[in-house]
């Protein structure tokens, strides 16, 4: 297979998924999207629903009616719905974690992994990724973004062909279109985003005011030292 | 309770006289602290001293809360670090001042070193203090080494993998040695287990008495400064160095403020980067320790990168090894390289200056090399840097004997 010569190698030629930590809308959006798109494969092991509804604005009973649909307390972390054995035999390796995955890539490489998967006929699951190429993960939003082809162009010297990837070209069309499905996408990385560190809003607010009282303590102690130090010559 | 009162109530020596009489309280305060005399002219590269005990204390204090809800197991470690960063009240701050406290631990020692490469403190009467120091260095290098692995994630993993497998080069005993530093076969629970107990035990007790033993030496000889006068020889007629003045409240207070503007910087990037852009924190190290799977790019954390490009940047095994070694080890000779007849940079000329310079792009250069992939281009150049390091050392004897000097004065100088 060549597939690995069409991956979008370095980060410049990623796409950057703009997400907006501080949307709470967004991330509310975003977790509905996990939960009924990504959560019946993937886990996030290491992240309480409790704490997702404490973050987002969410009582329990809207975390109980639309967030959990395997859990039965708050407390619980999340975990795939689908048994990790038969899903490693189902696709050859189990789908990861998802709790930080956004550390470990980043959210660019999320986002254009979610974007980028195109059909593929020597692929078992029909579909290969741009981003990942060689993916054993099936196009799940295929339903909303319809499917793409990739197209290369081929370009002859020295009597070798090498191709180079042109583009995508809608296939067949999605419930979405393309902006609204880069929304979409946008609104469920940023989900990542935050499961990857729930506690990143708090310590940046939380920091500002830490600068303020040492500045403060800056101040104090210099005049003190001004102070002690004027008979120094 | 009126005869308690009249007890304490005494004018003078009541309580402290009681103590005195049993512990030298009085006597080690004044020797250390209020008595304590250091130059009046020290400038900004003087503060890391004691910027270092403050993050040797960070470290110890954010260590022992660490230490109540970490899991030394390999089946664990990583979700028990995301359980102190997700469930444990404060537990994220905690664990963030730990990871920005080791890479802050080697800011702070390299600009210490690099302080005594400026103003010779590491020579005549101050050998000592120097050879303490680097024996510090090389017990923070096994700390830092040791707590790296503890989060069990893929480059702690990994890196573990990559640099104890270095021993395996010595001869006849290399892999013995591999097998003894491991307890096992491949890096596994029992690696952990034994780097936990070095890493929260062994080490920070070595640490801890080996930096008493540095203060010890440097109150027996007194601190050098950046004029590179012994202050102790001219002194008024009080017995108290002209040039001096006390630890307390003197430099206490002008401490304090490094403190502050050092905690500053410290909490900048404990609230707002603590990844560093993945060099405090590497982003593969978000990933559990997966023994089947190899990071695209191992690289050790940014402190080892100088040593760890040299490494590689010779090609055969062994070798590499010793001068990988060689170059850790080499500045505790610095005492007896340098052979200037003054201590500043001051009243050094201009072959030393340059010297130190192109010392410290060779340094920040390794330093970028080792963060790279090992790219041919790339171990060319950490050749050629690696000979400049080398060479700083090994010509150090010549080249500061033809140095011209000039007069050092009698008493310190100021300089904004």
């Amino acid at each position: 297979m060549t597939t690995q010569a069409f991956a979008l190698g370095g980060e410049t030629d990623m796409a950057a998924a703009e997400i907006d930590r501080d949307n709470i809308n967004s991330l509310q959006r975003g977790a509905a999207n996990f939960m009924n798109y990504c959560s019946g494969c993937h886990s996030a092991r290491y992240v309480r629903y409790k704490t997702i509804g404490k973050d987002l604005d969410l009582s329990e009973e809207m975390l109980i009616d639309n967030l959990m649909f395997n859990a039965k307390e708050t407390f619980e972390t999340i975990l795939a719905s689908m048994p990790a054995e038969d899903a490693a035999r189902w696709f050859g390796t189990p789908p990861p974690d998802l709790s930080l995955k956004a550390r470990v890539r980043g959210a660019d490489h999320i986002f254009n992994f979610l974007t980028t998967f195109y059909v593929s006929a020597d692929s078992p699951t029909g579909v290969d990724n741009m981003t990942l190429p060689g993916t054993s993960m099936p196009h799940v939003l295929w339903e909303l973004q319809g499917y793409q082809a990739a197209l290369f162009v081929e370009h002859e010297s020295d009597g070798a062909v090498t191709k180079t990837f042109e583009g995508f070209e809608q296939v067949i069309a999605g419930k979405m279109d393309s902006e609204d499905y880069e929304d979409f996408v946008r609104d469920t990385v940023n989900f990542l985003a935050y499961i990857a560190e729930p506690i990143r809003s708090d310590r940046r607010k939380l920091g500002v005011w830490v600068l303020i009282f040492l500045f403060f303590f800056l101040i104090i102690s210099s005049m003190l030292k001004k102070q002690i130090w004027k008979d120094v010559n | 309770m009126a005869r308690i009162e009249a007890e304490i109530g005494k004018p003078q020596g009541g309580f402290m006289k009681w103590i005195d009489d049993r512990f030298p309280l009085t006597k080690t305060m004044k020797k250390h602290v209020t008595e304590y005399y250091a130059s009046k002219n020290f400038n900004f590269w003087y503060v890391f001293g004691v910027l270092a005990m403050v993050v040797l204390v960070i470290q110890l204090l954010t260590g022992i809360f660490l230490t109540m809800n970490y899991k030394p197991s390999a089946a664990e470690a990583f979700a028990s670090v995301e359980y102190i960063m997700r469930d444990v009240e404060w537990g994220w701050l905690i664990r963030y001042m730990h990871s920005t406290g080791a890479s802050f631990f080697f800011i702070v020692v390299y600009l210490h070193m690099f302080r005594a490469m400026l103003y010779g403190s590491y020579k005549k009467p101050r050998e000592l203090i120097w050879i303490i120091g680097m024996l510090i260095f090389l017990v923070l290098m096994a700390e830092a080494f040791s707590g790296y692995l503890l989060p069990w994630g893929q480059m702690s993993y990994w890196g573990a993998q990559v640099i104890i497998s270095l021993f395996g080069a010595v001869p006849w005993i290399g892999e013995a040695l591999v097998e003894i530093i491991r307890g096992d076969y491949s890096i596994s629970d029992i690696t952990l287990n034994r780097f936990f107990a070095l890493h929260v035990i062994a080490l920070p007790l070595a640490l801890i008495g080996l930096v008493f033993v540095h203060i010890v030496a440097l109150h027996e000889v007194g601190s050098n400064n950046p004029d590179g006068i012994e202050i102790k020889e001219l002194k008024g007629a009080d017995g108290i160095p002209l040039d001096g003045v006390a630890f307390h409240p003197y430099h206490t207070s002008k401490d304090l403020v490094a403190i502050i503007v050092f905690l500053m910087f410290f909490c900048a990037v404990v609230f707002f980067a603590p990844e560093m852009g993945g060099y405090f924190l590497e982003h593969a190290n978000f990933e559990p320790a997966n023994l089947t799977a190899t990071p695209e790019h191992i690289a050790p954390v940014w402190y080892f990168t100088p040593f760890y490009a040299i490494l590689r940047a010779v090609p055969d095994k062994l070798w590499g090894f010793i001068l990988f070694g060689l170059s850790v080890i080499l500045p505790l000779f610095l005492p007896w390289l340098d052979r200037a007849r003054v201590k500043s940079i001051r009243y050094r000329g201009w072959i030393y200056k340059a010297a130190l310079t192109i010392f410290v792009i060779t340094f920040f250069a390794l330093g970028w090399l080792g963060t790279q992939s090992a790219d041919p281009v790339y171990v060319r150049a950490a050749q050629f840097f690696a000979i400049i390091y080398f060479a700083f050392f090994i010509l150090m004897p010549y080249y500061t004997t033809i140095d011209k000097t000039k007069p050092v004065p009698e008493r310190v100088v100021y300089h904004d």
